[in-house]
């Protein structure tokens, strides 16, 4: 178990990069703590591999260091660095049995007999593999698989991290949701880091007690799944985490009013000096879950015209013209819809003001 | 330089030697080869390669094999793709032991079988013809195309064809625009083994042919009986029945890895 | 996942049925035919049962042309596979050196077979072949003609050198299907390349290695263009090879009813041994340990 550092870590696919489109990974300088559960979120090809993979040690940065409990590993090759990898696709050794697969890391650092079977019956045990243990692995289904995948792991005692390597993909969405329990429950008794790689946003959430969303080759925010939820740092966080995601529009301030084509929202006094500092390139935004909609006109409501209305089952999603913007809102079941016409309010608590694609904040 | 690097290139290079041998050969004249020993041709000449292109009874040779192997090769992948779809897409009675019974007709030593398809092919009035030919390495190159293709296929999710059915895709159709696409690698592959295979072959393709559809193999031993081995011909006509293969294999070289190991056997 | 049930699958492989079908079964029925009867010319066939089979059975020259045949192809299953799949391994895995590496590899595949035959014949000449001058010049009278071990040693260094690309081919096609993931598994596992190789590269080879193995059974097994342009089956029958012996009966003494009667029992022992080797390829690795 350890500390990881990430110390002014860069990577480059390119032998000689000339500028930072060349760059995979840009700059990360990152400390995860000991006994954590991170996930690390974001669309495809935003570098999020790169970075698992420099962090086990199948890649070396091309600029930085990795350190684990403040100790320079980022020479070492992945079998010395003591962290375990579950790929998108199960990794086995067909030949074998389960029991073999689970005790080759053992076999391989030259463990005797006797410990390597208790070890490997304490983690067939813990995974619920015991039954297929003299089975032979290439014959279990997909989740199970995952699961000496992750056993491979976990048999080490020393290790210091588990890397996942978006591990869920294959399996059925009904054995998802409990190999994901299976995962929490372990994190919870073996008091593991944990590294966990997504483009999923719900696996991230749910999994994780801390969220990176990376972008680009960058990291925009980390933080816990509430956080990311409430205080996006980036539109682009807001864009991607939730369903639907943040509204943005852009807009002008007017006094303590931003104002969207002449329809003017009210903000709360310290958004509106913030605001105020900006002039330039600010957006408004608000999740959809806020964004509340009348039918009728209410106080401090703007007009807008509905444009569809779809049923999600315990919710409705909401789609509106607000003067040339398109704006989603979720209501929850049984409140009346508007049909033509609808008002919209913004929660002042709930309004993010944006600049040139940041958060604008108190500092 | 790593030590498996230097193994492999001991490798290339011995197994270039034979090959060099012959290109050495084909350079000089039959009486300079016959004469003396000589690393590299002291004295180039290009007259083999001259006489080849120059001599009708020689470059028919390679158009005739070259018609029909490409007929080989075209009527082996048109009947294999079907086939090979069905071994990976279906159970159906008899299905494993159709397998290996195709396989089976790679079995057979040629000799006496030679004379009975002959007649056969006699019968139908196909001697001499480059379809005969043709149709006989069918024999063994349809049932390795479709040993391979099935492997290329089985790699293929069968969720494609599961949604193309349901999206109202009639067989042929998905066949053709959607799923010949999706192997592409494997046809090319599979190509070059039909290719190989056929262009190698004499036995059958001297039995069958006379001389309308004679192939350069047979031409070979025939102009070698009949001046007394020409050794540089002989080279020089060697090494142009290395190039229409090696053109093949160029083509095909980039998805010769892809999806091959993942079918069944 | 289960295949789909469907007998209707049969109008796909019906064309290839069809094809195959008629360059087969219509000669194969025409030399059990023969080998059941004493053909004296045109119109003068005799009906004599299984005489040509015993007859071929009790044949010593047939036996020990079997015995040699068996003792070829193991070798050169011996040494092709395992030579196949460590040249494979050591190639190159991208770039220009690969694409150049795979087309030269392929071209001893690309030679016809009786051509071989007569490039060896001066390959290995003493006094105007690279391969017979370098060996002769280290102090060895070596005479493929006059010398069945060095017949021997000849036709196994013109086989290998004409087949194991075929072994490489394969070999290198199945390596590269392997995901990259296997081998960074293997890595963070501490595996060594020994168990790498064992664990997971040659058992994900499975498949492309049967097809090797068979080919090169099945081809080895009925070799003749090369031994017979390079020896002659000599010296003395040094290297008369079953192909070899069986036109000498078929050719050279017209007996067709025991040369068909042969055929077939050659045909049924290569049969026997592939069917053998497919079915224990098939199971290895995939049983249920007890």
């Amino acid at each position: 178990m350890a500390k990881i550092t990430l110390d002014n870590v860069a990577h480059s696919y390119i032998a000689n990069p000339r500028d930072e489109t060349d760059y995979a990974l840009r700059l990360i300088d990152n400390i995860w703590d000991d006994g954590g559960a991170y996930a690390l979120l974001g669309p495809s090809g935003c570098g999020k591999t790169t970075l698992l993979n420099i962090i086990s040690g199948l890649l070396t940065p091309s600029k930085g260091r990795v350190l684990y409990d403040g100790k320079d590993v980022t020479d070492l090759p992945p079998e010395k660095r003591n962290i375990a990898q579950v790929f998108q696709f199960p990794v086995l050794y067909d030949t074998m049995t389960v029991f073999d697969n689970l005790a080759f890391p053992l076999k391989n650092r030259g463990f005797n007999k006797e410990d390597i079977k208790t070890r490997v019956l304490e983690v067939a045990q813990i995974l619920d593999l015991t039954k297929s243990l003299n089975q032979k692995a290439a014959r279990l289904s997909a989740d199970a698989k995952q699961k000496i995948s992750l056993g491979r792991g976990l048999v080490r005692s020393d290790v210091a991290a588990i890397l996942f390597d978006e591990p869920l993909t294959v399996i059925d969405p009904h054995l998802k949701w409990q190999l994901r329990c299976k995962l929490k429950e372990v994190h919870e008794q073996l008091k593991l880091t944990l590294l966990y790689v997504t483009h999923d946003q719900v696996e991230a959430l749910t999994f994780a007690d801390q969220v990176i969303v990376m972008y680009e080759g960058e990291i925009v925010q980390i933080g816990t799944p509430q956080e990311l939820f409430e205080n996006p740092s980036h539109k682009f966080v807001g864009y991607f985490i939730g369903s639907p995601g943040m509204n943005f529009i852009p807009c002008k301030i007017d006094g303590n009013k931003a104002m969207v084509n002449g329809a003017g929202i009210e903000l709360d006094d310290t958004t509106a000096s913030m605001a105020n500092k900006a002039s330039e390139n600010l957006e408004l935004g608000i999740r959809p879950l806020y964004l509340q909609v009348h039918a009728k006109e209410v106080e401090n409501s703007v007009r807008a015209s509905v444009k569809t209305i779809e049923d999600q089952g315990n919710f409705k999603i909401v789609t509106v013209h607000l003067s040339g913007h398109i704006l989603r809102a979720r209501l929850p079941e049984g409140k009346p819809t508007p049909s033509e016409n609808a008002w919209l309010k913004f929660p002042k608590d709930w309004i993010r003001l944006f600049h040139n694609e940041k958060l604008l904040t108190h500092k | 330089m790593k030590k498996r690097t230097v193994f492999f290139i001991i490798y290339m290079i011995l197994l270039m030697l034979p090959i060099y041998w012959m290109l050495n050969m084909s350079l000089r004249t039959n009486a300079d080869i016959l004469g003396s020993f000589s690393l590299y041709p002291k004295n180039i000449t290009f007259a083999n390669y001259m006489k080849i292109f120059t001599d009708s009874s020689w470059y028919n040779g390679y158009i005739n094999s070259i018609i029909y192997v490409t007929l080989n090769t075209m009527i082996s992948l048109v009947a294999a793709l079907p086939a090979a779809y069905a071994f990976s897409r279906y159970n159906f009675i008899g299905d494993k032991h159709l397998f290996f019974w195709l396989l089976t007709n790679r079995m057979a030593p040629a000799a006496v079988f030679l004379l009975p398809f002959f007649q056969l092919y006699s019968t139908f009035g196909l001697i001499d013809t480059h379809i005969a030919v043709a149709m006989a390495h069918c024999l063994f190159n349809v049932p390795l195309a479709v040993w391979i293709l099935e492997g290329f296929m089985s790699a293929v999710p069968r969720e494609i064809d599961e949604t193309a059915f349901i999206d109202g895709y009639k067989f042929p159709r998905f066949f053709l625009t959607i799923f010949v696409p999706l192997i592409r690698s494997g046809i090319g592959v599979t190509a070059f083994f039909c290719f190989m295979f056929s262009w190698v072959e004499l036995l059958l393709a001297r039995t069958l042919t006379t001389t309308d559809a004679k192939p350069i193999a047979a031409t070979m031993t025939r102009t070698v009986s009949a001046t007394g081995l020409d050794w540089g011909l002989l080279a020089a006509a060697g090494i142009l029945t290395i190039v229409p293969g090696a053109l093949v294999i160029w083509f095909v070289r980039n998805n010769l890895a892809k999806g091959f190991a993942m079918g069944r056997v | 996942m289960d295949k789909w049930k469907d007998n209707k699958a049969w109008f796909l492989v019906l064309p290839v049925f069809i094809l195959v079908a008629f360059s087969a079964i219509i000669p194969l029925m025409t030399v059990v035919n023969y080998s059941l009867q004493d053909i004296f010319g045109p119109g003068q066939r005799v009906f004599v049962g299984t005489e040509w089979f015993q007859e071929v059975l009790s044949d010593k020259r047939l036996h020990d042309a079997l015995w040699r045949q068996f003792l070829f192809s193991g070798l050169v299953l011996l040494i092709e596979m395992p030579l196949g799949i460590l040249i494979a391994l050591m190639m190159p895995k991208k770039g220009w050196a690969a694409s150049v590496s795979l087309v030269l590899i392929a071209l001893p595949l690309l030679i016809p077979w009786n051509v071989i035959g007569t490039i060896w014949i001066i390959f290995t000449r003493p006094d105007i072949g690279l391969f017979g001058a370098a060996i002769n010049s280290l102090g060895t009278a070596f005479d493929h003609t006059a010398r069945s071990s060095d017949a021997w040693i000849t036709l196994m260094l013109m086989e290998v050198w004409h087949w194991t690309p075929l072994v490489v081919l394969l070999a290198y096609a199945g390596l590269r299907a392997i995901p990259e993931a296997y081998f960074q598994a293997a890595k963070i596992d501490g595996a060594s390349t020994w168990a790498t190789f064992w664990y997971i590269q040659l058992p994900k080879m499975r498949g492309v290695l049967t097809i090797a193995l068979l080919l090169r059974f099945m081809d080895s097994f009925l070799i003749y263009a090369e031994p017979f342009v390079l020896t002659g089956g000599g010296p003395g029958n040094a290297t008369t090879f079953l192909s070899i012996y069986l036109v000498k009966i078929a050719v050279g003494q017209f007996d067709l009813g025991p040369a068909a009667a042969f055929s077939l029992v050659y045909f049924l022992i290569i049969l026997l041994f592939s069917w053998l080797f497919y079915q224990v390829l098939q199971n290895v690795g995939k049983g249920e340990k007890a």
